[in-house]
Formats: C-alpha cells, structure tokens, sequence
C-alpha cells in the first residue's frame, strides 16, 4: 500500500521559502463554521414551516457555502476548492446513508408486528384474512434454492477448475469473456429461458419448481465461476508443483491438494453466490407461481417461494388488507434476515476454515 | 530452438484414464456454460417466433409487435438512464470518500456499509419506493410541474401518488449506486501511489491530486462500472413492477401518472395471466432486453477489459 497521503508535509506559517506565506484557517474552524452554517439552515427551514428533510438540506448547503467563502477569503481559491470538494464527497456518502436506513428502519418497523411462531409455522392454506404465515413459502424458497445450487456448483466448480488449470488459448477467453457477460443477465429472462425450455420439453402452461431452480441457476452460475476462479488461483504454485514432482497424476492434486487448500474460499464464494440468488423474484414469479397451500415436491406443479409470497401479498391483498401487508412486510424482513445470515455465515467460513499456513 | 543434439526426451508422461475424465469433465462445463448462454438465445427465439409471425392485429394492443414493444424500450431507456444519472455522481463521491477522505480505520467499514444495498433483494426495493419513497416525492413532483413545466419530461399533471418514471428512476438508481461505487473505489485505490505522491509534493492540495492523478487513471474504470449499472438497472423487474403506474403509450413525461412501463415488469405482470400469443409476445419482449443488455454487458466487459490490459504496467 501507499503511504498516507495526508500526512504528507504542508507548508507551514514557519516555512522560510520564497513562496508567500499561506493562511491557513485554524483547525476546528471549518467544522465550526459548517455548524453554523447547519444552525442558519435548521433556523431558515423553522421560519418556512419545519421539517427535518428541509432543514438537513438547507443546512448542509448553507454549511458548505460557509465554509467555501470563508476559506476563500482567508486561504485563498485553491484550498477552498479542495475544502468544497471535501464537502461534496462527504455529503454523496450521506445522501447514500439516507435510503438504506430509511429502507431498514421501514422493514423493520412494519415487519416486527407479525414476525411471530405462526409467521413459521402456517401456511395460507384457507387463510383469506388475519394468521396465516409463510411456512410453504419459506420451505418452498429453500428446496428452490438448495436445488439451483446443487446444479449450479458442480457445474461452476468444474469450469473454474477448467479456466485456472487446464484452460488455454481461445477457449479460455471465450468462457472467461463470456461468463463476465453472463453475470448480466437480466433475472426476468432466465426465467424465460426456464420457462421456454420447458414449455418445449413439457407443452404449454407448466409450472414446476424445478423450473424455477434452472432459472436461478443460469444467474447463480456465473457468480459461481467468478468467485471460485479468484479463489483458485490463490493457491500457490508450490503446492502444485510438490504434488507433481511426488508423481501424484493432475487430477488427484486437484482434487487433493488445490481445492482443500482453497475449500475456505471456495465456501465464502457459494454461499455468497446463494445470497445473491435467494432473494430473486421475478424468475420464480414466471415459472413457479404460487400457492397458497405446502409443496415440498420441485417436481410436481406450483410452489411458494418467499419473494413471490412477499409480492403478491402487497399486490393483490384481499379484503383484510391489513393483514395481507403485514405479511408482505414480513416476509421481506424474512428475506432480508435470509440474505444477511447467508453473507455472515460467508464471513464466518472465511475465518474459521482459512488454510492452515503452519507457521 | 537451434539444439539438435538436445538429450534425448523425457518419456511422456502416461495419460491416465482419470485425468482424462477429470480434464473431460472440466472442460465440458466449461463448453456448457457457452452452450447456455447460446440456448437462453436459442430458446427465447423459438418461443417468441409466433409473435414474430403473427398478424399484427393478434398483439396485444393490436399496432404490431413494434408498436407493443416500442414503448416498453422506450420506459426501460428513461428509468435506466435516470438511475444512472443519479446514481454515476454519487458513486463516484462515495468511491472517492472511502478511498482518500474517510478516517483510514474506518473506511473498510463504510465500504462494506454501501455494498449492504447490493445485498437487499429487488422486491423489498420495491416495497420501500412504494412506502416510503413516492409518497415523500408528491411535493417534489408537485414542484418540479410548476417550476420546470417548460420541460417535456416535467409536463405534468403531476402524479399525486408519487408512482411516477421518476420516482422509479431513483430507486433503481439506489439499486445501482453500490455496483458503480465497488467498481471505482476498487480503480481509484489502484491509481498509482508514485502519481499521488508526485502531485501533493507539487503542492497540490488533495482535490487537485484526486483531478491530476486519480481521475485519470480510474475515468475508464468508473464508465465500465457506469455500464454494468446500467445493465442492471434495464433489467431490473421488481421495484419498477412494484412502483410503477404504468401502462400508457411511449411519452417523456417523468411526473404524471401515466408512464410508459418496461419490458422487464410489463413480462412480470402480465406473464401470469397471458395465454397464447400474448406469451409469445411478451417472451419477444424478453428477448429485446436480452439484447439489449447483452450488447451493454459486452461493451463494459471490453471496456474493463482494456484497461486490464495496461493496468499491469503501473
């Protein structure tokens, strides 16, 4: 890494060179100035009918115009730009605050009241107003999800292997090239694909939760790929070439020596590829459905899923509304507590099955 | 090359049968993976050819499959392209932040901080802009109709559900702010050290460093960042489903309560419901939005790519 570029010499009022002697403002000034600035926002904001939106907004350009004329004045053009600018970085990362806590404090303020044992342990079966839960979809979610990965891995395990020991030459580039482009496929038209697949193995209207699971997999495989790949290419030439020279044949150092030196990495990359695909709506509303009744059989007709529970709830409530948004908010906040653990427990298997380096 | 008499080779090395099959089996994913990608073309085609062939009167709608389709491109082109002009500035600010002005302790955490907003799932975006965020852009819409209403995209009447093109813009742009973000950050804190340094022992203060050095160095990375967002947000389904009043033929006006819905969340809505060549329709729907962010993807790929190219030399 560099070294800190802040700490980088400045002049100073004791600099003897040529060059004028700088003004500088003392050090708290800027952040004291600013204050003020914010103080004059929230006080214009009171005069015009307060709200809080108003008076962050009117305070942090009053604060930053603040602090751009006074630096100007007393240190000239040049620094006061750089304090402007200052300024402006500073407020992009808060303005970018502002929805994910506004996103988070609302999930969990409208999820909470129905996050209870029933919310776990019904399902919609008969349900047309209050109770209920999202039982068969939370199942359904995690069948779907556990079926797209088990097609998913071997398949971007396989090909990572492929790119990081095997691959040369125009097929590597093609893949590698390709599997990039991939990652951007829209999620709406995998599930097109799945669903046009099967309507011609199938015939029309057919819906099935395996459907859904060739639909996650071509956006998880992708991910897959990539982060193994990464992954792989960590391990050390070394151990390679120490298992080549015992006579060990390529594909058992592969499989004994490469991949358990990169299990941890490895582990990291699928589970976050999961968490990626976990909270995917729109394939699963194509191709699965909904019902409102249990189904653990990925083979045989509609399933729930949890983003689609989630999204009907909201769109087509019945005549408890009520009822019907407050399981759609917690079946996001579900979703949400899905999506986190999965990126935790990817975190946590980076730590604790990193290679022993055995020294 | 010139050694003639060279010792005599090494015997090859035997070919075992399992590292036949195991090299087999490594490549075929490989092969596989290219295969699917051609087959989500070749499927979608075969899928979408009676609509394609259809009599124009039997699409919905009844103008043809370019009358249907045109207004759905035209949506997905003016979300996307709001969401990227929200969201490019601000990402570059909080790239820019978390590289050289964020307490070094603490900058890691606030990277990892944005990218949460990658973690969130689509449809939850799609609650909070439907809950949150278009009731509190009444007001602004309200504003943006009296003040900017010379504008074709301000014409109004402005919307008084907050469902509006803009409205969606935005949330897609918070959706995309964490791939542009990731993206920069990662080139800007490459931007060589020895640049930096050269430039703040000039005297330059840090603003002119970030200009001279930083800038510079990661412009190609945040437009290939820019790109991969805008990928994402022309294919966003979810939030735009959710959020959106859509429905109405191809107009610019971002406030009103008619706004032309995308091709992603006009197949979400009405795939459920569609039967005979309305699907067929709605999957040649698809296929444009394959396209077109196939052709987005590739060029960022190449974009990125080049850069890769010559990035090693520094």
């Amino acid at each position: 890494m560099s070294t800190d570029t802040r700490s980088a010499p400045r002049p100073t009022a004791h600099d003897p060179g040529p060059v004028a002697v700088h003004r500088r403002l003392p050090r708290f000034a800027p952040v004291g100035i600013f204050l003020a600035g914010i103080a004059l926002g929230a006080v214009l904001s009171a005069l015009t009918g307060f709200s809080i939106a108003t008076a962050v907004v009117y305070g942090v350009v009053l604060g930053t115009l603040a602090v751009y004329v006074a630096s100007r004045s007393v240190e000239g053009r040049r620094k006061a730009t750089d304090r402007l600018v200052t300024s402006l970085v500073t407020t992009a990362f808060g303005i970018a605050m502002v929805p994910l806590v506004s996103l988070v404090y609302t999930v969990l303020d409208k999820g909470l009241p129905r996050l209870d044992s029933a919310f776990f342990t019904n399902s919609m079966y008969r349900v047309v107003g209050e109770g209920g839960g999202a039982y068969h979809a939370i199942l359904g979610t995690l069948i779907i999800t556990a079926l797209a990965t088990v097609i998913s891995v071997p398949i971007g395990l396989m090909t990572a292997i492929y790119l990081v020991e095997y691959g040369t030459g125009r097929l590597k580039k093609a893949i590698t090239f390709f599997v990039d482009v991939m990652t951007g496929i829209p999620s709406i038209v995998a599930g097109l694909f799945s669903f046009a697949l099967f309507t011609l193995l199938f015939g029309n209207s057919v819906r099935l939760g395996v459907m859904g699971a060739v639909a996650l997999s071509v956006l998880m495989i992708p991910v897959v790929v990539r982060s193994c790949e990464e992954v792989l290419k960590l391990v050390p030439n070394e151990l390679r070439e120490a298992s080549y020279a015992l006579g060990v044949p390529k594909w058992r150092t592969v499989v004994k020596v490469v991949l358990p030196t990169a299990v941890a990495g490895l582990g990291t990359g699928v589970t976050l590829s999961v968490a990626r695909v976990v909270g995917e709506t729109a394939p699963l509303l194509v191709t699965v459905g909904l019902i409102t009744g249990t189904n653990l059989n990925p083979f045989d007709g509609r399933m729930a899923t949890l983003p689609v529970f989630a999204y009907f709830q909201l769109t087509q409530p019945g005549t408890a509304t009520q009822a019907f948004l407050d399981r759609a908010w917690t079946a996001a906040l579900v979703l949400i507590i899905l999506v986190m653990a999965l990126n935790v427990v990817a975190r946590l298997i980076s730590r604790f099955f990193a290679p022993k380096t055995g020294r | 090359m010139t050694t003639t008499s060279a010792p005599p080779a090494p015997p090859r090395p035997k070919r075992r049968p399992g590292d036949r099959l195991f090299s087999g089996a490594a490549r075929g994913s490989g092969i596989f993976i290219l295969l699917v990608l051609a087959g989500v073309a070749a499927f979608l085609i075969s899928e979408a050819l009676p609509a394609l062939t259809a009599p124009s009167d039997e699409i919905p709608g009844g103008e043809g499959l370019a009358g249907y389709v045109g207004p759905l491109v035209l949506g997905t082109l003016l979300g996307a392209a709001i969401a990227l002009i929200v969201a490019t500035p601000l990402a570059v600010g909080i790239a820019l932040y978390t590289t050289y002005y964020a307490p070094r302790r603490i900058a890691a955490g606030m990277g990892y901080v944005i990218d949460l907003l990658a973690a969130i799932p689509s449809v939850v975006y799609g609650f909070w802009g439907l809950a949150v965020l278009a009731p509190k852009m009444v007001p602004f819409h309200e504003w943006a109709a009296d003040t900017l209403g010379f504008l074709p995209f301000f014409a109004g009447p402005a919307s008084t559900s907050g469902r509006t093109m803009l409205t969606v813009g935005i949330v897609l742009g918070v959706m995309i702010l964490p791939i542009i973000s990731a993206i920069s950050r990662e080139v800007f804190s490459q931007a060589p050290a020895l640049h930096r340094e050269a430039a703040l022992a000039l005297g330059a203060t840090r603003w002119e460093m970030i200009r001279m050095a930083v800038l510079p160095y990661g412009k190609s990375g945040v437009i290939a960042g820019a790109m991969l967002g805008l990928g994402r947000a022309l294919g966003e389904t979810m939030a735009v489903a959710i959020i959106l009043s859509g429905g109405a033929g191809a107009t610019l006006n971002l406030i009103s309560n008619s706004n032309p819905s995308t091709i992603a969340s006009n197949i979400a809505l009405r795939f459920p419901e569609a039967t005979g060549v309305d699907v067929n329709t709605l999957v040649a729907s698809g296929l444009a939005l394959f396209l077109i962010t196939l052709a987005v993807n590739m060029l960022a790929r190449w974009v990125v790519n080049r850069r890769a190219d010559f990035s090693g030399a520094n």
